[in-house]
């Protein structure tokens, strides 16, 4: 996306104008608003997650914990006694891998529907299109019918092909107008150079595509690392759960303790990757998301 | 001859390079779908020892007659609706301020779309622990600033917990309503604004005369996307309430889990994806021919 830098109004000098500037003073009302209200829970759940368990259960509430307020224990914890790292492991592994056989699927069927003029193409598109509205409530019976029938269970399957699925309507949406928006000449003179469709798409269109390839993934990504239902229905055995799921189950063992520093902890530890995406490649995440304008 | 030879053969190579994936989306969406309205009409439960067993019409009769499947769909609705109405207007407030020209305009739009980018399961955790009866900060907030007297047991109270639970979906996804309305508010040209202020327009006039109806497909698509998440809500749910207290936060998809994950009822939770599936078809062919109309308007 090409960002218009819009020309600022002129900024009425200070003193000498008595007219109050109304509109600069609502702006920075709005811009405040937004970064309080997108920040603060998230930094409430980081400062929890460092304060010690007398802090967080203090009375008042500490804001500025002191020195001795701190502790990394709830991270300790976390790893020695949760096994953290097996979660962040099979989160990782779902998530990449479901993330490039989505790329590897869906980009070839993007550039056949932007390009090669196919019948039922129309039919594909309107297709894909509405499937992106379908909340997964509406399809874990139907897999999880599959899942049990093939016995994958507790089966690194049982995630990436659902995910890879997914994902699957963005990734088509996304890269199909990027092609559309590639010079045609290019192609046509590849042609003429005597390439077949298959070796043009990989030796010339897809090293053109690597931008769009990266959005798309970062998308992607996103939505198999955050994916809730089919990775609670589907993974049971605690060796194979991912973050989410790990994380919303911290608080079942005892029921009188909660451990509010631990399940503080393991939210800043799921979320942080995505923090790391978000600040590196803001731009791109804007760009994927209202070309497919897909998903909440 | 030769023209029609390379035409047949790009038509096979595009079919080759559509299928894979169109085989996957039948397998991951089409077939669910499907299966829910066949098992849909049969008996699949502890009483039939999980064995499927015709039944017609019979779960759809018992769905008519079940509050509790009533009361889902109505806590559902009005999560949606209460959801997408203030996503709209505080997306909309973080859209205009993101399209103006300020410093550390960049940095100010990566915060506003974090919270989209978060697990919402993880999410959920963080405001059950910001609405804690005991401890929860909210009501630290609230007390300090005198706005209520004694804490409030946001999650333990009915109305309340559906309160708790639309303002953590407000906060996770009105950065989703606010990057797409940007887009449109990026496409609408500063001329229009100037040529209308000079006709003497004060800033609410161009807000409601040129910015309002130049972004309203952008609303459209926004809130059907918004629309189809929040009925289907489940992951903020489960984590931050589990339905309660009392199944006053309810959504149709806790109630259609526990019927297949804890009572086992596969027929009866099959009907009810079934209708849920229909419910939201009805609504977003609804908001589709609304939006041809709007761009039919626009042209």
């Amino acid at each position: 996306m090409t960002t218009v830098t819009k020309p600022t109004a002129p900024t009425p000098s200070s003193t000498s104008d008595s007219s109050i500037p109304w509109k600069r003073i609502l702006l920075w009302l709005a811009i405040a608003f937004t970064v309080i209200f997108s920040l603060a829970p998230v930094l409430w759940q980081v400062l929890t997650s460092i304060k010690t368990n007398a802090a967080i259960t203090a009375d008042p509430t500490v804001y500025f914990p002191g020195l001795d307020q701190l502790t990394a224990r709830h991270y300790i914890d976390l790893f020695r006694e949760n096994q953290f790292q097996i979660y962040i492991i099979n989160s990782a592994l779902v998530s990449v891998i479901s993330t490039i056989l989505c790329l590897a699927l869906g980009s070839p069927a993007a550039y056949a529907l932007a390009r090669l003029r196919i019948p039922g193409e129309q039919l594909v598109l309107g297709a894909v299109l509405v499937v992106t509205l379908f909340p997964y409530i509406l399809l874990f019976l139907g897999l999880l019918e599959i899942v049990r029938a093939l016995g994958l269970a507790n089966n690194y399957l049982a995630l990436i092909v659902p995910y890879t699925a997914i994902n699957l309507p963005l990734t088509i949406l996304v890269m199909r107008s990027f092609f559309q928006q590639l010079p045609k000449d290019l192609e046509d003179s590849a042609k003429v150079d005597g390439y077949n469709t298959l070796q043009m798409l990989w030796q010339i269109v897809l090293p053109m595509t690597l931008p769009a390839l990266v959005t798309t993934g970062i998308l992607a990504f996103i939505f198999a690392w955050n994916e809730f239902l089919f990775a609670l229905t589907f993974m049971t055995r605690e060796s194979m759960k991912t973050i989410p799921v790990a994380a919303a189950q911290l608080g079942g063992t005892t029921l009188f303790e909660v451990p509010y520093g631990p399940l503080a902890a393991s939210t800043v530890v799921g979320t942080l990757p995505l923090v790391l995406l978000v600040l590196f490649f803001q731009r791109r995440i804007v760009q994927g998301l209202t070309a497919g304008s897909v998903k909440g | 001859m030769t023209q029609d030879y390379i035409r047949q053969r790009e038509k096979r190579t595009g079919w080759m390079l559509v299928i894979p994936a169109v085989l996957l989306l039948l397998l991951v969406y089409a077939f669910p779908i499907l299966r829910a309205f066949w098992l849909g009409f049969f008996t699949e439960n502890l009483s039939t020892n999980l064995q499927p067993e015709f039944s017609g019409l019979e779960n759809y009769g018992r769905m008519v007659q079940d509050g509790r499947f009533w009361q889902s769909i109505g806590n559902t609705a009005i999560f949606t609706v209460f959801s997408l109405l203030f996503e709209l207007i505080l997306g909309l407030i973080i859209a205009l301020a993101l399209d103006q020209a300020f410093r550390g305009r960049g940095l100010v739009r990566t915060i506003a779309i974090l919270p989209w980018a978060l697990p919402t399961a993880l999410i959920a955790l963080a405001w059950r622990w910001i609405f804690n009866a005991e401890y929860g900060v909210w009501n630290d907030i609230l007390v300090r600033l005198q706005i209520i007297g004694d804490p409030v047991n946001w999650l333990g109270d009915p109305n309340w917990a559906m309160v708790s639970v639309i303002a953590a979906d407000v906060w996770k996804t009105t950065s989703f309503v606010a990057i797409l309305l940007l887009a449109g508010l990026q496409s609408i040209s500063q001329d229009l604004y100037e040529a209308h202020s000079i006709d003497g327009a004060t800033p609410w006039q161009s807000f409601r005369q040129i910015t309002l109806p130049l972004i309203a497909p952008q609303i459209v698509i926004a809130m059907l996307f918004r629309f189809a998440q929040a009925f289907g809500i489940f992951d903020l749910i489960q984590v931050m309430t589990g339905g309660g207290p009392g199944g006053a936060t309810e959504m149709v998809s806790i109630y259609i889990y526990a019927t297949v994950m804890r009572y086992l009822d596969f027929g009866y939770g099959a009907a009810l994806v079934a209708v849920t599936f229909l419910i939201l078809i009805l609504v977003v062919a609804l908001a589709g021919l609304g939006l041809k109309r709007l761009q039919a308007n626009a042209e």
